[in-house]
């Protein structure tokens, strides 16, 4: 059974322990989070000190709070000292708190003593039917209800993707990557020592979650390996999950008998189970992040051929040979497309894949070609590399003594438009055909403001900063979607 | 090599034969053997075998005899009856007291140029989980393997199959045909019944599994059970 974990990440009204008037301090960072993103319930702080924080009263205790035990508050945000926070689960349960998230330290990672009291919070919890996220951990985000509960930043736009994590460094990259591509989070929790709530569990919730489409994890330990593998394989059938695992590396083969134990390392296990259960594992937190937000924004392959469209030869061959090292194939072009784009381009074109302009297009034959590559029936996806070569030149004259004389006003708002335009037609093909065309340049990487990645961030669209990180995304897209229909999911 | 221990527990290798035997119980395609306790029974035994011919290889097989090879316990390439009454013989003297119970097995010389590796393995944290590599002298050096957690579907063992680096093996090869995919589909889905109807499994080993004219086939096994 999944546990529903509403009163988590969409709680009605929060209380903050621990609010401090210093701002170094984890509960007025937390207090001043959850203000900022814009956190509509209420919001009650709790601390040592009388007097206001942030312009709002704290209270000396949750029993001075003018609410009884029907109240709407959910959440508990726990910054306080490990000493004193069994006390706050018993005095929250008793307005109706029904979760509780503990940001503070001195559990289990902190010694044997730590370990006794961590166990000590969870049957407290249990005992009084509460969730337990955390110990240890930075918080909890959820971007539908404009809530970052969080002792550290940063927050990030709204979006599909919702994450998990034993680490809480990896959420914020992941939150920091959101906001530089665009493509937003819906919720994210620091699972810290996981005491009660695991990572499964909240993947679990978020397949039931209409607000997610992709779930992100990053995760260390596995206990409970079989079920686990169980609980997996139901999530990826609802919706994919992308899972990082750190230590990966320090695993060995185990000391055994037979060869097949002696080739079983920890890690070619837990490959075998991500494969089994239709994991899609990334190799490291940034191309978890890239594939999970290919996943989120583009529709799902139906097999591994794949057109690639770019405007110059380098970048072109480049994403061709970075297929030979994945699954994906890169098909001869069929002989109706070849033709429809004999008419639109000079005999010159390289009239096979990848399709490469050889800069001879006008205004709208890069769209015109992208439309007829993702509407071929034996195209699977569309790479496309065409943004760029304008936006570059006209960043150039912008910036120049010239500018804006001698028609180069004229010329930079047209090369401008056009990285614009060839940016939302991948995005509207992509949208009207069901295939998927990836958009790969650089300048989402070195120059994100310019007109191309500018505008497929502003669609909430993943712009990758290379043909190789594309490709490589869409490999793992394809493997699962391969996945999916091989078992009719 | 060393016995495994696993939760306390004590595990025990069975011989070849019996480990044959316990496999192809299942569905496990083994080259075809003939196994008995003295010359004669063996010998009784071939000349019934519908699919046993010559050349032969007879070994010497016992729960204690680790290291046939090494012994001169292996003898290959028997071409008529005459060789291999005279290697039963000399088998059946080269046992030790110490090899405890022992047994001939008789099986056919199979010659491929490719070698797989395939497996069962009771891993502490996921239970039993069954591998498919390629094998031969290189295997562990490769480690072109992969795994699944016991049992599998059809769609599973060809996703196996699939993610081997070895791709190139498993076409046509040296003038071998290519794999025929679905027999090592079979292979895997039987090693997963040898699992569930043997839960005192610990590992077992179908090494080297040869293709043979692109067709799978166990030329040893090796069953690790506990106690």
């Amino acid at each position: 059974m999944t546990r529903d974990l509403k009163a988590l990440f969409e709680p009605r009204g929060i209380i903050v322990s621990g609010v401090s008037s210093h701002p170094g301090k984890y509960g007025f960072v937390a207090l001043h989070n959850l203000l900022t993103s814009g956190y509509r319930g209420e919001i009650f702080s709790v601390g040592r000190e009388a007097g206001e924080v942030l312009g709002r009263p704290v209270f000396g205790s949750i029993d001075e709070l003018p609410e009884g035990p029907d109240s709407t508050l959910d959440l508990l945000l726990i910054c306080t000292p490990a000493a004193v926070n069994e006390q706050l689960l018993r005095a929250a349960a008793a307005k109706g708190v029904r979760a509780a998230f503990v940001a503070s330290g001195g559990y289990r990672e902190a010694g044997s003593d730590g370990l006794a009291a961590e166990q000590s919070l969870v049957a407290t919890a249990e005992e009084l039917g509460m969730l337990l996220a955390g110990p240890n951990g930075q918080g909890v985000i959820s971007t539908p209800a404009r809530m970052c509960a969080q002792i550290v930043a940063p927050y990030a736009p709204r979006g599909g993707l919702s994450l998990a994590s034993q680490s809480g460094n990896i959420i914020s990259t992941w939150l920091n990557l959101s906001s530089h591509f665009g493509v937003g989070i819906s919720r994210s929790v620091s699972a810290g020592n996981a005491a009660q709530l695991e990572v499964i569990d909240y993947l679990e919730w978020f397949a039931e979650d209409p607000e997610t489409k992709v779930s992100v994890a990053y995760i260390e330990t596995i206990q409970q390996g079989r079920a686990t593998f169980e609980r997996l394989r139901a999530i990826s059938e609802k919706k994919p999950i992308v899972v990082v695992k750190g230590g990966a590396s320090a695993a060995g083969a185990r000391a055994a008998a037979s060869h097949t134990g002696a080739l079983a390392g920890d890690d070619a296990i837990f490959d075998g189970m991500c494969r089994q259960a239709g994991v899609i594992r990334a190799n490291d937190p940034e191309e978890a992040f890239e594939t999970a937000a290919t996943l989120a924004t583009q529709p799902l392959p139906k097999g591994n051929r794949v057109v690639v469209v770019t405007s110059a030869g380098g970048w072109g061959v480049a994403a061709v040979d970075a297929m030979a090292r994945t699954g994906l194939d890169p098909m001869p072009l069929p002989e109706d497309l070849k033709a429809a784009i004999d008419d639109l381009l000079p005999p010159r074109w390289s009239r096979s894949n990848p399709i490469d302009t050889v800069g001879a297009e006008t205004r709208d034959t890069l769209p015109t070609i992208l439309e007829l590559a993702a509407g071929h029936p034996d195209v699977d996806a569309v790479v496309f590399l065409g943004i760029g070569i304008l936006s570059n030149t006209a960043a150039m004259m912008r910036q120049g003594q010239f500018y804006p004389d001698f028609g180069l006003e004229r010329i930079v708002n047209f090369r401008e438009r056009q990285d614009s335009r060839y940016a939302k037609a991948a995005v509207d093909i992509a949208e009207r055909t069901g295939t998927p065309v990836l958009v790969a340049t650089e300048l989402a990487n070195t120059r994100p403001q310019t007109p191309g990645p500018a505008t497929l961030r502003a669609a909430g669209v993943m712009c990758h900063t290379s043909a190789g990180r594309a490709v490589r995304s869409l490999d793992q897209m394809v493997r699962h979607a391969l996945w999916r229909s091989a078992r009719g999911a | 090599m060393l016995s495994a221990c696993y939760t306390g527990d004590v595990s025990v290798t069975l011989s070849e034969a019996e480990s044959r035997r316990l496999v192809a119980q299942h569905g496990v395609a083994v080259s075809p053997f003939v196994t008995g306790d003295s010359t004669a029974a063996v010998l009784a035994a071939m000349s019934t075998h519908q699919q046993l011919s010559y050349p032969v290889v007879a070994k010497l097989c016992g729960r204690r005899i680790a290291h046939k090879s090494e012994r001169g316990l292996v003898r290959l390439q028997i071409n008529d009856q005459q060789s291999l009454q005279a290697h039963c013989d000399d088998l059946l003297a080269a046992a030790k007291p110490d090899d405890g119970d022992v047994e001939l097995l008789v099986t056919s010389m199979e010659r491929g140029n490719r070698e797989l590796i395939a497996g069962l393995h009771n891993d502490p944290q996921f239970g039993l989980v069954v591998m498919l590599g390629v094998g031969g002298v290189f295997a562990e050096a490769f480690k072109d393997v992969t795994f699944r957690l016991a049992p599998i579907t059809q769609a599973d063992a060809e996703e196996m199959i699939g993610d081997l680096s070895a791709q190139a093996l498993l076409g046509e090869f040296r003038g071998e045909p290519a794999l025929h995919r679905q027999e090592l589909v079979e292979v895997l889905l039987a090693l997963c019944e040898v699992g569930a109807a043997h839960r005192e499994i610990m590992s077992v080993d179908l090494n080297p599994l040869i293709l043979i004219n692109g067709r799978p086939v166990a030329v040893d096994a090796l069953v690790e059970i506990s106690q």
